[in-house]
């Protein structure tokens, strides 16, 4: 038997995949201190730490690894047996001491896991005690976000940080009109700096959290770099309150519980704005208008000029697309994202699947399909890979949209796979995939018109050379 | 530059060869706060019976743990690809409290109508002990109702290192050995243990074996069936690989089935002929040991003209080593010896005492050996050590290159077979493939290391 062997005759091919009830298959969600220790990378100087076991940092370490391909470095209060019975207080300090001690941070994040918070560790009482008894020392500030992963995904990971960033540090400032807030949700690196230089033109200043645009596709070093360069500043994330809005993407936040934007609001007076991400034309076209209005600026040429080209490539490429039908899934507000572009360009989103479970996917899709498109679609959250598979099979898309994980079902129905999202584990240059914006929907409209007309092309006896 | 500072309490876990008295700490828990490189309990269980392609492998516990190792390594099957799901029973906050052993037992009940495995594993993690489940008497009676065997793994994450988990898989596959048909089996025949089939390196060992005369009645557990381990126990011999990892399993059925023991390693010429060899002689059959020198004869004629070339142009290049347990190190080291390099870094995650004491005297003088190494001191001896050429895993691999440092995976997520005399031939290809890169002279730190002075840094590194 070698290898070549194994390829024609055993493969993951051979798997037949049934949905289970109790149990969960091939998990499309992650835990929630990933979402955690992801924000608290976008946070400059900062050093995320998670208050649990071993395993948990080097696993999602190891997990963020593969995708973004740059030094990930995730501390852990490294529970044993004895922390585990007397609670985690003591290792909690070490931890926190020994980051200091090594990294000079500007900032640490610390995460609990399910272990920290199933012994009932009182991680904000201990964070305070340390701060208190090591006031000579230069203690930077602690962030404390509770993220035991049997509550929601790494989605509740990341918003619960961002928002206990923000809880601890905003304060009353002097208000300056100039001063936005955007906090992006999970987007890629690309994404964010697309974000941010759409601020800058109409002549803004952003505090985006988190910002991992550089620390997590960052160049190559001219020097060493302990913790990598990039990230936002805690002294402008302590301004947050001066800003005069903040913008939230988000489609499926729930309306009900506080943000981020809704909390600067309620104590600083800070307007609040949500909007879904900046995908596909409309929704690009609402975030440019709100900058706009913001600003007092015309949105700029360039961008008219973007939206100008996306629309030229729309037309020419519209036959390949249009009445196609895709299947979906990732994060909630991704998957309402792409439903939303591809609506707009005659691809029906007839799967649209999550391992989130905020309760406002199904809306939030219906929101931005045609209402006359509503009764094929079907919105599936809590999903496992199981379950999608087996709703993909019966509705037998042209097209999978999402991230690598949805690799085996793909090669398994011999449906081509659009690589979006994360986690990016079987290309490169993941973190570099555009998503937002007028070129984010360009770029994912050439991806999948080419996949369309790649698929045409190898099918056929003719093998035509034009296509 | 100014230095990378390492923690005092590392200190000890930090040795540069030469005269020095060898005062090294290992084998212990890590530092909370350093960022250890290594993983947790639940991992070293995860990793041992990974590769049992038709059990199935359900992790107890909330969403992470099975998440992050869904098909994670390249350990191949020739036939079931079961271990290639990932299976959880996803605890949420309503089990938590109210306990999560119904919600194991119908995960359990309907994966295995679903997929009819030849026997379970289940992985207990972090919480399960916490909240008070009895995975032992939910997999009894599961056992009972479906007439296989379920076998609970203790691997809740913070029970020790990555070491006791590979212990409480060993005691999971214990209670499989002793249950199959013995009849048949040769008395030249043995088990090989720790060996997980990476890229199929299990197919070419095996290979070796037929070709001695020598069979073998399991690999435990690259490729491996469960009705192959419950025959394991009619095998003459155990050849340990991996030392840390399946040493429990021959001392257990060295104590049960009075089988005996011996260390391999199939990294490098070297090690892999000595293997073979050593095998032989065990069996001191005139026809396996013929048959054994014919074959590394042979194999060495067709692969070292070979490693020649490369060697050309990998001569004098320093490499730095650092993975998961020592025992690799040393075949590491020779197999880069063979290729005309000096290791300069070597170090492990889970090394022993014994484990470094070998590892001194193997390694050339001002070689830093490093036990449990985190990300900064890895960085730091990289650069001082002015290493081309980073072996290790998925986490040390952007250390290396933001370094400008070329990388070989030599960890189980890798696709390339690098074990056995064919392996060598990848392995020294996959070395000159990164070494020889053309992309380092664009890469601007490169310069920097290399005008850096080791010997006026902190002294740290030269204690």
């Amino acid at each position: 038997m070698n290898a070549l062997q194994m390829k024609n005759g055993y493969s993951l091919q051979q798997i037949s995949v049934a949905p289970t009830v109790s149990a969960t298959q091939n998990a499309c969600k992650l835990c929630a201190p990933l979402g955690a220790a992801l924000v608290f990378k976008g946070i400059r100087g900062a050093v995320p730490l998670l208050h649990g076991s071993q395993g948990c940092s080097t696993y999602i370490r190891r997990y963020l690894i593969s995708h973004f391909k740059e030094p990930v470095d995730i501390a852990c209060s490294n529970f044993g047996e004895h922390t585990a019975v007397f609670g985690g207080g003591v290792n909690l300090k070490v931890a926190i001491e020994n980051i200091c001690r090594q990294y000079e941070p500007s900032l640490i994040g610390v995460a609990t896991t399910c272990l920290s918070e199933t012994i009932g560790d009182d991680v904000a009482m201990l964070i305070k005690q340390y701060c208190k008894t090591h006031q000579e020392g230069n203690v930077p500030p602690i962030v404390h976000a509770s993220t035991p992963s049997y509550q929601g995904t790494h989605m509740e990971g990341f918003h619960s940080a961002v928002k206990a960033t923000i809880a601890h540090l905003a304060a009353r400032g002097t208000s300056d009109p100039s001063r936005i807030n955007i906090f992006p949700g999970m987007l890629s690196p690309a994404d964010i700096r697309y974000v941010k230089e759409a601020v800058s033109a109409f002549g803004l200043k952003a505090m985006v959290l988190p910002d991992y645009s550089r620390t997590l596709d960052g160049g190559l070093w001219e020097s060493y770099q302990r913790i990598p360069e990039g990230g936002t500043s805690v002294e402008s994330i302590v301004r947050a309150g001066d800003a005069a809005i903040s913008i939230e993407f988000g489609h499926t936040l729930a309306q009900a519980d506080e943000t981020s934007a809704t909390y600067l609001s309620r104590c600083f007076g800070v307007q609040a704005v949500r909007l879904g991400f900046p995908m596909g034309i409309r929704h690009t076209d609402a975030w440019l208008q709100v900058l706009a209005d913001i600003s007092g600026r015309p949105i700029p040429g360039d961008y008219r000029e973007q939206r100008g080209r996306l629309l030229d490539t729309l037309v020419d490429g519209h036959k390949h697309v249009n009445t196609m039908r895709a299947a979906l899934y990732g994060e909630e507000d991704l998957v309402v994202g792409l439903s939303a572009f591809l609506a707009e360009i005659g691809i029906h989103p007839v799967i649209c699947a999550s391992g989130g479970c905020s309760h406002y996917l199904e809306k939030a899709v219906r929101d931005v399909v045609p209402e006359s498109w509503h009764g094929e679609i079907r919105v599936l959250d809590n999903a496992d890979f199981a379950a999608i598979e087996a709703a993909v099979v019966e509705a037998k898309p042209d097209l999978i949209i999402g991230h690598s994980k949805g690799y085996a079902m793909s090669r398994r129905l011999g449906t081509p796979l659009i690589r979006v999202g994360f986690p990016i584990h079987d290309r490169i240059g993941g973190p570099r995939i555009l998503h937002v914006g007028y070129e984010g929907a360009m770029a994912l409209f050439d991806r999948i018109a080419n996949a369309l007309i790649e698929r045409r092309q190898d099918t056929s006896e003719v093998g035509y050379t034009y296509m | 530059m100014k230095a990378i500072p390492i923690l005092n309490e590392r200190k000890q876990h930090i040795y540069e060869t030469g005269d020095a008295p060898f005062d090294f700490q290992c084998n212990r828990q890590s530092l909370a706060g350093s960022i250890s490189q290594r993983a947790c309990v639940f991992c070293g269980s995860r990793v041992v019976l990974y590769p049992i392609a038709d059990a199935l492998h359900l992790v107890h516990g909330p969403i992470g743990c099975a998440a992050y190792t869904w098909d994670i390594r390249g350990a191949l099957s020739s036939g079931e690809q079961l271990h290639r799901m990932s299976f959880s029973t996803d605890l949420r906050e309503k089990e938590v409290i109210f306990g999560g052993e119904q919600k194991l037992y119908h995960a359990l009940t309907e994966l295995i109508d679903t997929y009819a495995p030849k026997a379970a594993f289940v992985y207990s993690t972090c919480i399960v002990g916490i909240i008070g489940d009895d995975v032992t008497a939910v997999c009894r009676r599961v056992s009972r109702e479906k007439g296989i065997p379920i076998l609970p793994v203790h691997s809740e994450g913070f029970k020790g290192t990555k070491k006791d988990g590979y212990k409480a898989a060993c005691d999971a596959l214990s209670q499989l050995l002793g249950s199959g048909e013995t009849q048949g089996i040769s008395p030249t025949s043995i088990n090989i243990l720790g060996e997980f089939n990476i890229g199929g390196e299990a197919w070419l060992i095996r290979d070796y074996y037929k070709r001695m005369g020598v069979e073998v009645v399991s690999v435990l557990t690259g490729d491996a069936r469960i009705n192959d381990i419950r025959r394991a126990h009619g095998a003459s011999l155990n050849v340990v690989q991996c030392s840390g990892a399946m040493t429990f399993l021959a001392e257990i059925m060295k104590a049960r089935f009075g089988i005996p023991y011996i260390r391999a390693s199939y990294f490098g010429i070297e090690d892999t002929a000595s293997a073979l060899y050593d095998v032989a002689a065990h069996f001191s059959d005139d026809g396996i040991q013929k048959r054994t020198e014919g074959l590394i004869r042979d194999r060495i004629k067709a692969v070292v003209p070979q490693l020649k070339r490369f060697r050309a142009d990998l001569e004098g290049k320093r490499a730095a080593v650092y993975v998961g347990g020592a025992f690799k190190v040393f075949s590491l080291i020779k197999a880069l010896r063979q290729l005309g390099m000096q290791v300069v870094v070597a170090g492990s995650q889970t090394g022993t005492a014994e484990d470094y004491a070998l590892l001194r005297d193997l390694c050339d003088p001002g070689t830093v050996i490093l036990d449990d190494a985190n990300p900064l001191e890895l960085s730091r001896f990289a650069i001082e050590k002015r290493a081309d050429l980073f072996i290790g895993g998925v986490k040390e691999r952007p250390i290396a290159y933001k370094l400008g440092i070329g990388f070989c995976d030599h960890n189980h997520e890798r696709k390339t077979p690098l074990a056995g005399f064919e392996g060598m031939l990848h392995f020294a290809r996959e070395i000159h493939t990164t070494v020889t890169s053309p992309v380092w002279q664009f890469v601007p730190f490169r310069g920097e290391a290399a005008e850096l002075n080791p010997t006026e840094s902190d002294p740290i590194g030269k204690r």
